[in-house]
């Protein structure tokens, strides 16, 4: 705290050039009405409120006063990453060769698919149990509608998808419009629609899909981005990195020409550089390997499309004002039945979506889809990337961040070829881990004022 | 201090609204004009909520003239209210503990540029509107969670002029606020009556009615019980007003504490 207080102190001196959030010194107008009695010994900004200074050491203390506030963003899962890694590298030394880790960045598009999903209905301050059955249906639906009905793939595709967003839309009514909570609603859905997936599939068990075409073969194993061509790892990272200096400078041109805080030059060049650094390393170690699987280039461009629509659209910023403060939203002319629907919708859809990935990994459908772990996989996913379960708080780049661990832990355990029930045990802690870091750190928000 | 215009803002005329058997509101009267404060005060129970949510819309009058600058209108659902130009700031804020400033200020009407949230402008003009009523946060980008009640309060008051309203009702603005918050209210206040908006305050405390108010309306068992000119009118004379008779505790304590004086 010494270092906080310190910039506190040398606060009033300055009187009223206060640095906001984005870093950039600013002029207050300190003159109050001369009738304002109350106006005369009050300096603009209360002389307690922690602001933050321009450069380095402004980062610094912002950083510290973040982490003991509570607000520790994506640093536990970093942290976690390492530590896993580290750990599992000690163990087998194949861990961070290039083919395990392109492993890793295929098998966690599919439950990161469904992570996704479960990030909007966590932003509601609500859970959806459904998501393993309704992929696994998804994925069922989509097997006998291409195999047994011969009924083209992607319209097949198409179809299944549109049933996961009408399973959804159908809790989301139930939860929104009869009041039943949703906890309970779409416990029942986890029950009734792998009940159905099971009925679908009948005596026969499993369906083989064929795997040399349409989108199983997409979304299979063996299907690279630009079929494995060097440049084509190199492409995305490079999409990604103009991307954001393209979007960064933009905001700074148009904050500088409206007059409002912007980022400095200095702190886009350090994010992009960090940006470029990580996705230029993952694209050269994915090359060692085979390239980027087709199904992780989905996952990518659906988290950046979902990104966008969360922070960017007036939709999102209704799934956000919902989750903070349901009185406030309808008080606000928010339709809330219509976006609590359409969020559990959108989970149902990337449910669906994400059966379809695990159709693509085992090109078939079998009784087990969707069941065992994946639901709490894809909860545990979402929470350790940073999502809270209180609502109102969250990115969808938790999806990724959390599929990374988990699946890095997956992978690890294979690798040791540890029993499925120390799987069990492991992912069990590591889920209540990260719903104790969740906890905690919104107490902490909470006594820091922050939540 | 008070230039008043020739037709109110609002003007209720006979209003009466019932509850089932209960008569909440008997005959009401209530003119406001442009850049004019008016208090509602009230005891408990006298009416003041219900008259209020009749002219936000809540609930639609039963009998009885609501006149929008002169003109009677017909105000059924909140949303009637809102085109008409009736921001109401209630006691319990709502606010989104978790968007920021700027987000709750625009919520459910925010700014699009091509399809797609405009931060930019939207940034600008908050900054701009809280500078105009010299309101004091750190910053427009901090959420509402870290800001004081009487930061909140401000914001929701502030919240309310986004859609460029002509009448502001204010709830107990400063029922849960500090001697310093109250007066930051207070302040607020007074510079919405110099934006020339008309502005019902409903409060229970005399010293903030006599601070700021230019007329109180007195409402007594759901009827007018007088309306008075804030500055030619006794704090005792409000306060008989409002519980209905000269003869009472507090006008007893009153006189036995001047005759105890002159002794």
């Amino acid at each position: 705290m010494s270092d906080t207080s310190k910039t506190v102190k040398s606060d009033p001196a300055t009187t009223g050039k206060v640095t906001d959030g984005e870093g950039v010194v600013e002029e207050q107008d300190t003159v109050a009405p001369a009738d304002d009695p109350t106006a005369a010994p009050v300096t603009v900004v209360d002389p307690r409120l922690l602001v933050r200074e321009e450069g380095l050491k402004g980062y610094v203390t912002e950083f510290k006063r973040k982490v003991k506030g509570g607000e520790l963003g994506s640093l536990p899962v970093v942290i976690g990453l390492i530590v896993i890694w580290t750990i599992f590298q000690f163990q087998n030394d194949r861990f961070l060769s290039a083919d395990n880790l392109s492993q890793i960045s295929y098998f966690l598009s599919a439950t990161g698919m469904l992570a996704i999903g479960l990030v909007f209905v966590l932003l509601l301050g609500e859970i959806d149990l459904s998501v393993g059955s309704v992929s696994g249906l998804a994925s069922t639906l989509f097997a006998v509608l291409a195999v047994n009905q011969g009924v083209s793939a992607w319209l097949a595709l198409a179809l299944a998808v549109l049933t996961g967003i009408a399973i959804g839309a159908l809790h989301g009514w139930f939860f929104a419009k009869v009041g039943v909570p949703a906890f309970v609603v779409t416990l029942a859905g986890f029950l009734g629609w792998n009940g159905v997936m099971l009925w679908l599939l009948g005596d026969s068990g499993t369906i083989n899909i064929p795997s040399d075409e349409g989108p199983v073969r997409l979304l299979g194993q063996s299907s690279f981005f630009m079929d494995q061509a060097i440049i084509g790892a190199y492409i995305l990272a490079g999409l990604a990195v103009t991307l954001s200096l393209v979007g960064n400078f933009g905001e700074q041109r148009r904050r500088r020409a409206a007059g409002v805080p912007f980022r400095p030059t200095s702190e886009i060049l350090l994010r992009v550089g960090a940006l470029a650094l990580a996705s230029f390393a993952a694209a050269a170690v994915l090359n060692n390997a085979s390239g980027v699987s087709n199904a992780l280039v989905i996952f990518l461009a659906a988290l950046v499309i979902v990104d966008f629509v969360l922070r960017r659209t007036t939709y999102g910023r209704q799934v956000f004002a919902v989750g903070g403060g349901i009185e406030a939203a309808r008080r606000a002319g928010i339709n809330v039945p219509m976006v609590r629907i359409t969020v559990f919708a959108i989970s149902g859809g990337f449910a669906a979506v994400g059966g379809m990935f695990f159709a693509g990994q085992t090109a078939s459908a079998t009784l087990s889809a969707g069941g065992g772990n994946t639901l709490m996989l894809a909860i545990a996913a979402a929470v350790i990337g940073g999502t809270s379960l209180f609502g109102g708080r969250g990115s969808v780049w938790s999806a990724l961040l959390g599929m990374l661990v988990i699946q890095s832990i997956q992978t690890g355990l294979n690798l040791l070829n540890m029993n499925t029930s120390i799987q069990y045990m492991i992912t069990g802690a590591v889920l209540l881990g990260a719903v104790v870091i969740d906890s905690v750190s919104r107490k902490s928000q909470k006594a820091a004022g922050r939540a | 201090m008070v230039h008043v215009s020739a037709t109110p803002v609002l003007a209720l005329r006979g209003v009466s609204k019932r509850f089932g058997a209960v008569q909440a509101l008997t005959d009401v009267d209530l003119e406001v004009h442009a850049g004019e404060v008016v208090a509602l005060v009230g005891d408990n129970g006298a009416g003041k909520s219900t008259l209020v949510k009749t002219i936000a819309g809540v609930h639609p009058i039963d009998d009885g003239v609501i006149e929008w600058q002169g003109n009677p209108v017909k105000i059924n659902k909140p949303h009637d209210a809102q085109g008409l130009g009736v921001a109401t700031v209630y006691q319990d804020l709502a606010l989104c503990d978790n968007l920021d400033v700027v987000g709750n200020l625009y919520l459910g009407r925010e700014l699009l540029h091509r399809g797609v949230i405009d931060e930019v402008t939207m940034e600008k003009n908050s900054r701009e509107l809280l500078s105009t009523l010299s309101i004091r946060i750190p910053s427009v980008r901090i959420p509402i969670a870290s800001l004081s009640g009487g930061q909140r309060q401000v914001v929701a008051i502030a919240r309310a002029l986004i859609g460029d309203p002509k009448l502001v009702i204010l709830d107990e603005p400063t029922a849960a606020l500090g001697v310093e918050q109250t007066a930051q209210v207070l302040d607020l206040v007074e510079r919405l009556r110099e934006r020339d908006l008309a502005v019902i305050l409903i409060s229970h405390n005399m010293a903030d009615v006599k601070a700021v108010a230019d007329t109180v309306a007195v409402l007594r068992l759901g009827k007018n019980n007088g309306s008075f000119p804030v500055k030619d009118t006794s704090h005792e004379e409000i306060i008989a007003a409002i519980t209905g008779a000269t003869d009472n505790a507090v006008t007893r304590r009153a006189e036995r504490r001047t005759t105890e004086a002159a002794k």
